[in-house]
């Protein structure tokens, strides 16, 4: 099957990254998670219903919408600061690449363990700057605010393709599709990743070598 | 075209679209308030949220849609539409933008009605949840109330996209196919913000004019920073008293059958704004009429951070030569945050916006305990209200009219009157309310007749405005005087402003003064023996000095 890849690349000041990476994972999570679902005798099942939050970042002008979930918030924000920590510690000259993959599992019979297909990856490359006075950091406020902007039109023009989206379950393969282990929101399965590009490039390994584990885990 | 979509199916989809639309409407609204949007996810169905999203309906936004629509649903050649437009305190009104929903002949057939069309829209709607946020009318509503606040209007029918000046931007948010049509949603959005910033450059403004400024600066370098934060935010959605409810029955698809209550109709929504300009004209009053052809009419919104208001602002003119700067708001906002309109009876924002058709983000009564001044306050807010009642009046008898009146409010530089309450030493004593000889000639009392046209209502709204305020566009932005709250410029030759500039930083030390030093360097050499001399001739002194130190 095809995997849709999707890159956007965004260049932040340092102190924008949590905002940044935030507002773009947020927004495209808010269309890949659904309410609830309640499965009933017959084969039916109703959803649940999604809230959505208004979000003003703090060093950047813009506002984003995500899903009213704390509990998503807080697995988003824990792999965001990861990615952040990661970042500035590498030392380097600031690039890096946060991964949200959206995947369906399939069960394997034994002895292998369950596939994990992802059928959507969005990838986020950062360019950490360092500006030099507060002027500046002005401008780079309200310039990210626009190209993250510009990022979310984006996004949403890929979504609105309508292209593949898994099929929806029956109750038992519910959890080879979403992720119900939230209580209010069930997005599709997904996980964050990041690398970090060091200056020397060695970007380049770390993509062997996770093309050749992706490969075997086929 | 039918024939192969069941009854059922066709009845779905036609609810579906019909629902599309009016939560279409709600989230572009609820966008343009001004203030953050938050609902809470619940994970048991209550099937009473369409499209799985909870969505807030505003009862007066839901009753405009199902107007404008009466009855029909977006078709081929027949698109709603949802124009959101900034209408400054002086009654200039400019388009930002034109949210479309449009139905083309493409049509898939092989769609799952109840299921698929059903999720793609609901992926429509939360594209458009982002999306709203992004075009450049949002910043620009977030800050709404001060100076301009920002109106819709739904219409069914052509798209006018003439209003939003040249390069005006598209963005679509998305289509989804069912087996009538295409479903289009997308945004075209104003670039050009120009004729704010010719505004700005035709007046005198001794300092880039912090009102206007705010509006202009959006795009440009902003001196003052943000100012539209201090308003408070108490929007209270009247939905949940009121209104629709739409109760949901989930069967094999979770098909969401609903029953829906019509919401009481909304009266028509006057725009009472102030200008904290100083204009030179003694009778700055508009009045707008503005007739509705039957299909749309235009709503002020703005939730209840809406309104700064000068304590004792009544509707007119108030000498005050004072002007406002953007340090004026931070200073002033805190009796006008409560300012609202302080007569009004005081009901929550719905009732407000419905019963009166003030301002619907009104705030409480506490007003009047905060406006220190004159007991003739409550006499200008009498009339303000009379107005609005007048106003009111008026509009329900002409069915299909809009009133938009535009107030000169704070600041305004009356040459006539009032010189003599500066001098009192009261605080906000310089907005102590206008001579009443002038309510014979206050059009808000006696509103003028309106004129009438058989223009649409997109060229009334617009030529009208103009004309009415093209002659007036030169003599409203005259120079502001930068006075600060509080200041009296009878002690001081200079003003609290001024003189806070001045000295704000130490003054430079004259050794580090460039041009200078060059010279002195010479000179300071040359003169070094003199001085030496004159020292040894008072050493005596110096060391009777030092004895004393010691």
């Amino acid at each position: 099957m095809n995997c849709r890849s999707e890159v956007l690349e965004v260049t932040v000041e340092g102190r924008q990254v949590d905002e940044a990476m935030l507002a773009l994972l947020h927004t495209i999570l808010l269309h890949r998670s659904t309410g609830k679902f309640h499965y009933k005798k017959e084969g039916t099942y109703s959803i649940g219903t999604v809230g959505t939050q208004d979000i003003d970042c703090d060093f950047i002008d813009f506002t984003f919408v995500r899903v009213t979930s704390d509990e998503l918030d807080r697995v988003i924000r824990k792999a965001v600061g990861e990615f952040k920590d990661a970042l500035s510690n590498s030392g380097s000259d600031g690039m890096g690449q946060i991964s949200l993959e959206f995947y369906q599992k399939k069960k394997s019979r034994w002895p292998f363990s369950d596939e994990c297909i992802p059928w959507e990856v969005w990838s986020i490359k950062v360019n950490v700057v360092n500006l030099a006075n507060e002027q500046e950091r002005q401008i780079c406020r309200e310039k990210v605010g626009e190209k993250l902007g510009e990022k979310v039109i984006n996004i949403v023009e890929v979504i609105n393709r309508h292209e593949y989206l898994p099929k929806m379950p029956t109750q038992s393969e519910v959890d080879n599709v979403f992720d119900t282990s939230l209580k209010d929101v069930q997005p599709y399965l997904y996980k964050i990743t990041y690398q970090i590009t060091d200056s020397l490039g060695t970007s380049v390994s770390t993509t062997m070598r996770r093309l050749i584990k992706d490969t075997l885990a086929l | 075209m039918d024939n192969d979509l069941s009854p059922q199916d066709k009845k779905d989809l036609d609810k579906f679209i019909k629902f599309f639309a009016l939560k279409t409407v709600q989230v572009i609204v609820q966008a343009r308030l001004g203030e953050k949007i938050c609902t809470r996810s619940s994970s048991s169905p209550t099937g009473s949220d369409w499209f799985n999203l909870a969505i807030k309906d505003i009862p007066e936004v839901t009753h405009e849609a199902k107007k404008a629509l009466a009855g029909q649903l977006p078709s081929i050649g027949r698109s709603m539409c949802v124009e959101i437009s900034l209408k400054t305190s002086e009654g200039d009104s400019m388009e930002l933008e034109t949210w479309c929903l449009e139905m083309n002949e493409k049509c898939d057939k092989d769609i799952k009605v109840s299921y698929t069309v059903y999720n793609r829209l609901s992926l429509l709607l939360k594209s458009l949840l982002a999306i709203t946020r992004v075009t450049p009318a949002y910043k620009l509503s977030r800050k709404q109330g001060h100076d301009y606040v920002i109106l819709y209007r739904i219409y069914f029918g052509e798209v006018q996209m003439a209003g939003l000046g040249e390069g005006f931007q598209t963005v679509r948010v998305g289509v989804v196919g069912t087996p009538i049509g295409t479903i289009t949603l997308s945004c075209a959005y104003r670039t050009n913000l120009a004729f704010m910033s010719t505004r700005c450059r035709d007046s005198q403004f001794e300092r880039t004019a912090p009102i206007m400024g705010i509006i202009i600066d959006h795009f440009v370098e902003r001196p003052f920073g943000n100012v539209g934060h201090m308003h408070p935010c108490n929007y209270r959605a009247p939905g949940e008293e009121e209104g629709g409810a739409y109760a949901g029955v989930e069967d094999s698809q979770e098909v969401c059958t609903t029953s829906f209550s019509t919401s009481p109709p909304s009266q028509c929504v006057l725009t009472v704004s102030k200008a904290h300009l100083k204009t030179p004209k003694p009778v700055l009053m508009d009045t707008l009429k503005v007739p509705v052809m039957g299909l749309g009419f235009s709503h002020q919104l703005y939730s209840s951070r809406l309104s700064y208001q000068p304590p004792t602002l009544g509707a007119a003119d108030l000498c005050h030569p004072a002007t406002c700067s953007a340090a004026h708001p931070h200073q002033m906002a805190v009796p006008g945050k409560e300012g609202g309109v302080p007569q009004v009876p005081m009901q929550p924002y719905h009732g407000a916006q419905a019963e009166h058709g003030r301002r619907p983000s009104c705030p409480s009564s506490d007003t009047a305990h905060h406006i220190p001044a004159t007991p003739s306050s409550s006499g200008e807010d009498a009339e303000t209200c009379s107005r609005s009642s007048d106003l009111k009046s008026a509009s329900p008898s002409d069915t299909l009219e809009t009133t938009f009146t535009r107030k000169v409010g704070a600041f305004v530089n009356k040459p006539t009157t009032q010189v003599t309450t500066a001098s009192l030493d009261l605080p906000f004593a310089a907005f102590a309310p206008r001579a009443y000889d002038l309510e014979e000639n206050d059009p808000m009392v006696h509103p003028p007749d309106s004129p009438a046209t058989s223009s649409p209502l997109q060229g009334s709204l617009h030529s009208q405005g103009s004309s009415e305020t093209g002659e007036q566009a030169q003599e409203d932005f005259v120079m502001v005087d930068f006075k600060p709250a509080f200041s009296k410029d009878d002690l001081l030759p200079m003003d609290l402003g001024t003189f806070y500039r001045e000295f704000q930083n130490p003054p430079q030390l004259a050794s580090l003064t460039i041009d200078v030093s060059a010279q002195s360097m010479a000179e300071d050499l040359d003169s070094l023996p003199e001085k030496l001399a004159l020292y040894e001739k008072n050493i005596d002194e110096f060391d009777a000095f030092v004895e004393t130190l010691q």
